[in-house]
């Protein structure tokens, strides 16, 4: 270093220059003004300038903040709890009998039961379309019910109407019962929803916004660019991943509160719990992303690949509905998936009120899931 | 000092193939060189060897005395600056925000206001990059290699595409960087810009460096001629081209799909002896021109290929 800042025989405005350079950047010595604005730490204008392309494109922040939003709205109106709803009863009268009137009346007025009067003719109909589940035929010997036995509510709606029938005929119950009844809290299928929305949110952001970023930068020659200055390398990648945490936790708020605000839902166990694990999914998948986007040149190629990888998950791992419905045999498979593992440990918190330390089994398959990728690509990275 | 670059026996073979096949050269401080050839001829592979973004297969590479991958990569790094022909920065960062950052990357370097004055890119300073125009786009290129202060300066075809107004004032910026001392290495596909800039060529092909001089010498490399070229629309099938090669001016007749290019001695004689033998067989010749030897006609020598159209 020394012999370049010293004076030669043949000196050059330039050499000049760098021998002045060297008096003023001595401990001590004034720094030049940059402007108005000093010479900052690359690390930070790093993260500043991979936010700036985040917000300063409104694709992205619609993709990562509007699209999972209008899909829990629209999955938690179309899965809202409804009122149940009443066994759908014809009733058909074949007799003038006081006897046969009375329970008539009853099974039309019954709060436990849709019945309406119909002839025979259209009862038969109704019950053919499966506009109704039950014909209750009132006649001389007594009621005689008409069902589909396969129809899933027909055998229940033979229960209510018996039961109303046989009350209204003067039975008196043996056994004297009452109801409490209380609406389960996180028992809703938007509870069960919007974790898996959390969960699925947070796997295509953080693929998406690395690995992708990535192999286009290369395309665009950028990462070569920076590998020819002094730039620390592990700053860029640093970057990324501050990046994608900042927006992370942005994310993962917004779909929190997008739940408590529309749908009620509560978190039960601890929010730090919640954005712990967020950040360690987040982290799990960002690893994976780093691995696809570590040698690829070809934007196509590696949206390819994160479909690979997403896909598998988005039908798996219990976004929409449990994966128990899954052969048994499959359940070890895809609970070593991180979603799976992040959606399961969300769940647990969000309606479950469990710890993050009780989560150990889902916290080791994400970290497992961030590890590897991310040491893998490490090594294998390509500037260029 | 140790010059800023030299290189010995540069070798560079991925699996069969040989990109580069052996180079030697040594830059001088001050100077600025470039390495011209067809595509594929290895420039990129050595330039980027000579960058460290490449370990070369055998040979040596020392900037500033420095070899790569000796532990002094980023003091190498930080005392050069790289302009790369189509980088594209990012899209939605402003010009300022652009060099604010890569000038955080130089331990050393220069003021961010004072270098996009020396671009010429004041008044686009806080406009984002993706809305400016190739040349404003190359010219804040050169300002990240630029804002590092470095002391020697890679192009890679640093006006291609670039209308003549860009260019023009690209070299101005070039120019600058040497005056003040600078070293600068440059790839291009444009003879008039190695001619205009370059203080020293090296021409490649198939991974050597086939002639190496000024400008100047390696026109003369040619000899003392001149060239002919024109089209005959309707000459005697006999007229190409034993006849005019029997002259005694032309040294060389060359047939162009059509045009001829005549290689003939520098001196007016042999140019009007050319002229009255095609009036002489009546032959008419379209889209005449005579011109000096350029360094296209060097390259065309050289390598059979014409630059930039390979």
């Amino acid at each position: 270093m020394t012999d370049r800042q010293t004076p030669t025989a043949q000196q050059t405005p330039r050499a000049l220059r760098k021998v002045q350079k060297a008096l003023s950047e001595r401990p001590g010595a004034p720094r030049p003004a940059d402007g108005e604005e000093g010479i900052g730490h690359p690390l930070p204008e790093l993260i500043k300038a991979r936010l700036r392309e985040f917000y300063r494109e409104p694709g992205i922040l619609f993709w990562v903040f509007g699209f999972p939003l209008i899909m829990a709205l629209g999955l938690g109106i179309a899965f809202r709890q409804k009122q149940p709803t009443l066994p759908e009863v014809a009733v058909v009268r074949t007799t003038e009998s006081a006897a046969a009137k009375d329970v008539e009346r009853a099974l039309l007025g019954s709060e436990r039961l849709h019945a309406h009067a119909l002839s025979q003719a259209a009862a038969q109909r109704e019950l053919s379309h499966a506009k109704v589940d039950l014909i209750a035929e009132i006649g001389e010997a007594g009621v005689i019910y008409h069902f589909d036995p396969l129809q899933d509510r027909s055998p229940f709606a033979r229960a209510v109407s018996d039961d109303v029938a046989q009350t209204a005929a003067g039975r008196k119950s043996p056994l004297p019962t009452a109801d409490a009844t209380e609406a389960q809290l996180g028992s809703r299928y938007i509870d069960f929803l919007i974790p898996g929305l959390i969960g699925l949110n947070l796997m295509g952001s953080s693929l998406w916004s690395i690995g992708y970023n990535l192999v286009v930068q290369r395309k665009r020659r950028l990462l070569r660019r920076y590998a020819v200055t002094p730039m620390n390398r592990s700053h860029l990648l640093l970057s990324y991943m501050i990046s994608r945490l900042a927006f992370l936790v942005v994310e993962v708020i917004v779909l929190a509160l997008f739940g408590i605000v529309l749908f009620g839902t509560r978190v039960q166990g601890s929010y730090l719990d919640l954005l712990l694990l967020s950040v360690l999914g987040g982290a799990s998948f960002a690893g994976v992303s780093l691995l696809i986007g570590a040698r690829l040149e070809n934007a196509e190629v590696a949206s390819g690949w994160m479909n690979v990888v997403q896909l598998p998950m988005w039908v798996l791992s219990g976004c929409f509905f449990s994966y128990e419905r899954f052969p048994e045999w499959a359940h070890p498979l895809i609970e070593a998936l991180p979603l799976t593992a992040l959606v399961n440990g969300l769940r647990a918190i969000y309606n479950d009120g469990a710890g993050l330390l009780t989560l150990g089994p889902e916290t080791l398959v994400l970290a497992i899931w961030g590890i590897v990728p991310f040491t893998i690509a490490l090594r294998s990275f390509k500037w260029q | 000092m140790p010059p800023p670059i030299s290189c010995k026996s540069l070798v560079k073979q991925y699996g069969e193939k040989t990109a580069v096949a052996g180079i030697d050269l040594e830059i001088p401080a001050g100077i600025c060189f470039g390495l011209l050839g067809p595509n594929g001829a290895g420039k990129t592979t050595t330039v980027e060897m000579l960058e460290g973004l490449h370990a070369p297969t055998s040979g040596t590479i020392e900037l500033f005395g420095l070899r790569w991958g000796a532990g002094h990569d980023q003091e190498i790094r930080a005392r050069m600056g790289v302009a790369l022909q189509d980088t594209q920065l990012a899209d939605k960062q402003t010009v300022r925000e652009v060099l604010r950052l890569f000038r955080t990357f130089y331990p050393g370097g220069r003021n961010v206001d004072e270098v996009i004055q020396a671009v010429n890119l004041m008044p686009e300073q806080n406009q984002r990059f993706h809305t400016l125009s190739g040349g404003q786009k190359q010219r804040v290129a050169l300002a990240t290699a630029l804002v590092g202060d470095p002391e020697l300066l890679f192009l890679d075809e640093p006006t291609t595409g670039l209308d003549p107004r860009a260019r023009q004032s690209l070299w101005t910026i070039v120019e600058e960087f040497r005056a003040d001392g600078g070293t600068v290495v440059l790839t291009t596909h444009y003879m008039d810009e190695a001619a205009a800039l370059c203080d020293d060529i090296a021409v490649m092909d198939l991974g050597r460096i086939i002639a190496q001089g000024s400008p100047a010498e390696l026109i003369d490399s040619l000899g003392d001629v001149q060239f002919v070229e024109f089209e005959v629309g309707s000459a005697p099938p006999s007229f190409v081209p034993d006849v005019l090669s029997s002259s005694r001016a032309v040294r060389h007749v060359e047939d162009r799909r059509g045009r001829l290019r005549l290689t003939i001695d520098r001196d007016l004689e042999a140019l009007a002896a050319v002229l009255a033998e095609l009036k002489e067989r009546g032959v008419v010749p379209v889209g005449l021109s005579s011109h000096q030897a350029t360094l296209d006609d060097v390259f065309l020598h050289l390598t059979g290929k014409e630059l930039g159209h390979d």
